[in-house]
């Protein structure tokens, strides 16, 4: 029985929207695409591989840690696979991948042509991946970032690490700055602004309410990190005293500017992860979400508080125990919105009907690695109790399942979920249900022990450990737990590639999904809707089974917006339509500017002022180009024909 | 059903009013730009608050050219400002006009500043407040580098007529930037010239 | 439990044990949390398992029964009272330990460096101050304050057995304090990452009665044996002659501040911050190639003769 009638998808005027959004072809054209779906898919693709390398770098580290004394890793080798191990997982992997998919679906489960601004998002793509290259631009010459991904001062200051290894990281940090805030902004705008009539701000998919919140943070938390890179990197290249002691400075100012952004970005890192699992694991329990309105309002408020906790990263720096006192309290508090999302989740699929597909079982998983990476969370926001686990491996267990347990679980869920959206092929579910099993055995193996480790006394950061502390047995398991996870996630790499194709193929709804990306072809077409759809309820494709309320989407209106690249624009709260907006042409513009800001950063990086001002001049030339206004501006009152 | 929902025949196509995408995205990016000055300026406060000795080490710094260079930046943004109240009129050439007094105050003030600079006895390397002090003023004149260049391409554009009374939304949005950066000056110009002067 | 000399969830002295208490108190909180949720995540997605009647499949059916939102209500007014009452256990523990039990009876500086602790007894009587290194001795059952320096990058002093962790920064005076209940030797280790040879910057507390500490200290002012053996006696001339730039024992001659304080180095159980045992085939190891035993340690690997070398082994031995 169907639900709301599907829009014919190849019906009347699909053809004149086809010849409008393709891409051109050839390897310019794919360079010059701006289409969020193709944009969505690099981010991802590339996210991916810089999993695969922290991952190794890590199962480095593991092989050496694996038994007591081991001369493997000398501990410079050590110390920068540490540091590069971090700096890629959280930055170039999580935020990255999160990205990818926001970009991909943004616009899918909105109901609009593309995100607000196109171009910006390929920068924002072109930028992240040749930051990522710039970061490890120096590990060939071996001097890699090496003060760990926290960086502290005065150990990442010229006299202590003399070498390019931190002016990569700091420039390095800056450089990605521009597409997190570039990627960011967008997000924001393309929410106030392009969303389908009827779309209001308690019908957005929670994926959409996480992106959203770590966007609106990113603005406001990136500026710390560059503010103190660039502090950094001025002290260690021209002589100034930010965080030099002996001329007025304070190494602990590189802390409070590094954690202001530090927590901040770590939600960043899981709220939209979390909002795949609240928009997804509803469809497999075949009811909605329980409690949208609390999962909306929670993940906005651990964002707000989570700007008021960055103290707990200074406990025992000194600072007088009444200010630790709040941030302490702050730091348990804000467990309750991650509370209140996890009983919403469970009271789902306990309400529900469970559907035991691969995508389920990452989703159920999550919850229980969410709850245990929480209760350790819990446990270090007690200040005299962080006194002792602070700087031990019982934080790295906590960090390790809080971000793999709520990003990169729910991602690789999210992966078999919109795997036959993107693809058009569904992914193999047998291979999916042992990658679940198998990465989820690996990972608890590997990282639960890491929480006795730590309670025993080993520190964070050691290249290696001494044979009578009692560390032996629990580095041992963790060291085989790690090889474990390692071959699940590796399953799902086969998974990918080989569904790719040879994955039966899917229809446009193959889950009975209830959000908006489900009434387009799998894949979409480059213009996503055929007709702008007007939404009436937070599920449109259930709405008659739900039969709520008498109010029915309408997907195949009679907006087909098809005088050029066109899509619709309304207001922020209601959605109410008030505008069309002219979408760009592909453009070369964004690769361009991405060019130019890396032969920028490359030569102050070597301290090349003259092909800096070269790369500068690319860049202004790039942006010029781009923002010109033309010669024949669009009247501003046209009358659309409708 | 449709067509009473969406009056699609009575919608605005690019509109260039505070509905746009590039006004919008100005406002946040203009958000983000300023949250950086807050943590340069939160630097400045807390290495203050920490310091062991007399803040500044020199000794408050001089108004004699920082005061003038604070009104010369607050005329070129009346400038510019004018000349935007020009092409609201469709008054292209008041526009130009505007856009080039704005830009010759705005290089005026680089001039100035970096005049001050030249006569600081001390410098970057000296300590943290000569860190500080060049530093945070050099972010600041690299956004107004940006500024001049915004209104140079503005000027470029405007003379060769892309802007009317319907469509110029660049210049509306380029001369807030300018405003911005005007505004930031304030918050700098408080903290450096100001505050030591509170006692 | 010395089978985890850094482990903490045993531990003596005031500065510790409640802590100890609470840490017991939040894992089990924890465990109980970890053990609920999982079993309702389980039994949640196995209640209904089965396969879907026909008419089920046919429908595709999706609904929402009962609004689920007694779950969020119910699951908050659980958890939060445990959140705040455990908030609330935590302060009060700060409370208590964040100064010390009583009047501080002794105050220790030290001296943090890559990649070992320096130790520095102070006295108004200045013939009474010395130094010493990696090994800080302590009367049992007196809070000891332990004001701390760095002379390079942030390091932590943590005793995990005696007290939390507290960052030794450069330019800031920070400060916390330890107590023993019982004698002992008490490992601690850096916490912070300090760079190369981090995690072998270890140290030992070692607490001894009142009047086996007051006899330590005395000992610690006195110079070495007057009469050493001809060998050591030729190893004082190497001392003096290529350690003594960086090295200092009280008495003889030089007075380098560069490295650990050698004097009654024969004492300590451990060198290289507590690293490698004190013994004669470590300690010849340990100076004929330091960077074979620890790989960017700062101190350079001095060209000894055989002979000198042994010299110099044997009036280190000397040095009680």
């Amino acid at each position: 029985m169907a639900d709301v009638a599907l829009p014919d998808l190849n019906g009347e005027g699909s053809g004149a929207l086809q010849g409008l959004w393709q891409a051109k072809p050839g390897v310019l054209g794919w360079l010059a695409s701006v289409d969020h779906k193709e944009i969505g898919k690099r981010y991802i693709i590339t996210a991916f591989l810089f999993l695969v390398i922290g991952g190794l770098e890590a199962e480095m580290m593991r092989l050496q840690l694996a038994r007591p004394n081991q001369t493997l890793l000398t501990p410079e080798q050590y110390n920068q696979l540490f540091t590069m191990h971090g700096v890629t997982m959280i930055f170039l992997y999580a935020l990255p991948m999160l990205s990818g998919f926001s970009n991909f679906l943004w616009p899918l489960l909105l109901g609009s042509r593309d995100m607000a601004f196109p171009r910006l998002n390929a920068l924002s793509y072109w930028v992240y991946l040749f930051a990522g290259v710039f970061i490890y631009s120096t590990v060939l010459i071996g001097q890699a970032p090496d003060a760990g991904w926290f960086n502290y001062t005065p150990l990442s200051g010229k006299e202590y690490d003399p070498g390019a290894n931190i002016d990569v990281f700091a420039l390095g940090m800056i450089f990605l700055g521009v597409s997190t805030t570039v990627g960011a902004l967008n997000f924001v705008v393309t929410l106030m602004r392009t969303r389908a009539p009827g779309m209001s701000v308690n019908r957005l998919p929670i994926i959409i309410w996480g992106t959203l919140t770590a966007s609106v943070a990113n603005l406001f938390a990136v500026p710390a990190l560059s503010a103190a890179c660039l502090l950094l990197w001025l002290d260690r290249g021209f002589g100034m005293h930010f965080f030099d002691p002996a001329g007025g400075g304070q190494p602990l100012l590189w802390q409070h500017l590094f954690w202001i952004f530090g927590h901040p970005w770590v939600y960043a890192l899981v709220l939209p992860a979390m909002g795949i699992v609240s928009d997804a694991l509803p469809v497999f329990c075949r009811r909605p979400l329980v409690g949208y309105t609390a999962v909306a309002l929670a993940t906005v408020t651990t964002m707000v508080v989570g700007f008021g906790v960055w103290v707990h990263h200074m406990f025992a720096t000194g600072i007088p125990p009444l200010a630790i006192a709040f941030f302490g309290a702050a730091s348990m508090v804000i467990a309750i919105p991650s509370a209140v999302a996890v009983f919403a989740w469970i009271a789902t699929i306990w309400t529900g009907r469970p559907v035991f597909k691969t995508p389920f079982l990452y989703f159920a998983g999550f919850i229980a690695l969410f709850v245990i990476g929480g209760v350790s969370g819990f446990m270090t926001g007690a200040v005299p109790l962080d006194w002792q686990l602070t700087d031990t491996y019982f934080v790295v267990a906590h960090l390790h399942y809080v971000l793999l347990g709520i990003n990169v679980f729910p991602v690789i869920g999210g992966l078999y979920y919109w795997f036959p959206k993107a693809v058009g092929r569904m992914m193999n579910e047998r291979l999916g249900r042992w990658s679940f099993w198998v990465s989820f055995i690996g990972f608890n193996l590997a990282f639960f022990p890491m929480h006795i480790s730590g309670l025993l006394g080993m520190p964070r950061r050691v290249y290696t450990y001494g044979a009578h502390l009692g560390w032996d047995a629990t580095n041992m398991i963790t060291s085989v737990g790690s090889v474990i996870f390692a071959a699940g996630v590796g399953l799902t790499l086969i998974n990918l590639v080989v569904s790719r194709y040879r994955g039966a193929p899917a229809g446009p709804n193959p889950w009975d999904g209830s959000t908006l990306e489900w009434s387009v072809p799998s894949p979409p077409p480059p213009y996503n809707f055929r007709r702008i759809p007007i939404i009436a309820s937070r599920h449109p494709l259930w709405e008659a089974r739900l039969n709520e309320s008498p109010e029915r989407s309408v997907l195949d209106s009679d907006l087909a917006l098809d005088h050029g690249r066109e899509t619709i624009s309304t207001t922020s709260l209601d959605a109410e339509a008030d505008s069309i907006l002219k979408m760009p042409d592909d453009s070369l513009a964004p690769l361009i500017l991405g060019l130019g800001l890396t032969v920028l950063f490359f030569a102050l990086l070597w301290r090349a002022w003259w092909p800096a001002g070269a790369g500068l001049a690319i860049c202004v030339a790039a942006v010029a180009f781009w923002l010109a206004p033309t010669a024949d501006p669009v009247p501003a009152k046209e009358r659309a024909r409708g | 059903m449709a067509e009473s929902i969406v009056p699609l025949a009575r919608l605005d196509v690019s509109p260039t009013d505070k509905r746009s995408s590039g006004w919008h995205g100005l406002v946040f990016m203009i958000a983000t730009e300023a949250a950086l000055f807050v943590y340069l300026l939160f630097s400045y406060y807390f290495l203050a608050s920490q310091s062991a000795g007399p803040w500044p080490s020199s000794g408050a710094p001089s108004l004699a050219v920082a005061l003038p260079s604070t009104f010369v930046l607050l005329a070129s943004s009346g400038a510019a400002q004018w000349g935007v109240m020009g092409i609201e009129r469709g008054r292209s050439s008041r526009l130009a006009m505007g856009l080039g007094l704005a830009l010759a105050l705005g290089i005026g003030f680089t001039g100035l500043q970096l005049w001050e600079w030249a006569h600081k006895t001390f410098t970057p390397a000296t300590d943290v407040y000569g860190s500080l002090y060049f530093t945070i003023t050099g972010v600041h004149l690299l956004h107004v580098a940006v500024g001049l260049l915004i209104l140079a391409f503005l000027l470029v554009w405007t003379l060769m007529g892309r802007f009317t009374k319907a469509r110029h939304e660049h210049i509306t949005l380029g001369v807030y930037y300018w405003h911005f950066v005007d505004v930031v000056w304030l918050a700098v110009f408080t903290t450096f010239y100001l505050t030591p002067r509170l006692g | 439990m010395t089978s985890a000399p850094l482990g903490y969830l045993a531990t003596d002295g005031a500065a510790a044990s409640p802590v100890t208490a609470l840490a017991w108190g939040l894992i089990g909180v924890s465990l109980a949390v970890i053990l609920i949720v999982g079993l309702l995540v389980v039994w949640a997605s196995l209640r209904r398992r089965g396969a879907p009647s026909q008419k089920e499949t046919d429908d595709n059916l999706v609904g929402r029964p009962a609004s689920g939102l007694a779950w969020i209500y119910g699951g908050l007014a659980i958890s939060v009272p445990v959140l705040l009452i455990s908030t609330v256990w935590s302060l009060v523990v700060l409370a208590q330990v964040m100064k010390p039990s009583a009047s501080p009876g002794l105050t220790i500086e030290v001296n943090a460096h890559q990649w070992w602790w320096e130790a520095r007894y102070d006295s108004p009587d200045p013939w009474r101050i010395f130094t010493t290194a990696n090994e800080i001795h302590i009367p049992v059952g007196v809070p000891v304050r332990i004001k701390l320096a760095s002379s390079d990058v942030i390091h932590s002093f943590w005793a995990p057995k005696l007290a939390g962790k507290m960052d030794v920064i450069p330019g800031l005076a920070n400060a916390t304090w330890i107590e023993a209940n019982h004698p002992g030797r008490y490992r601690g280790q850096c916490g912070e990452y300090c760079g190369l040879q981090h995690a072998r910057m270890a140290f030992y507390v070692v607490a001894e009665s009142p009047a086996a500490f007051a006899a330590w200290r005395a000992h610690e002012l006195e110079p070495p044996d007057a009469h050493p053996s001809p060998v050591a006696a030729r190893g004082a001339e190497v001392f003096a002659a290529r350690c003594a730039a960086c090295h200092t024992i009280r008495g003889a001659e030089g007075g380098g501040l560069v490295g650990p304080d050698l004097s009654h180095l024969a004492e300590r159980e451990t060198l290289a911050g507590a690293m490698i045992p004190n013994d004669r085939s470590h300690l010849d190891a340990w100076i004929r190639d330091p960077q074979g035993v620890k790989p960017g340690a700062l101190m350079p690997a001095v060209r000894l003769t055989q002979a000198d070398r042994g010299g110099l082994v044997a009036y280190l031995e000397s040095l009680k």
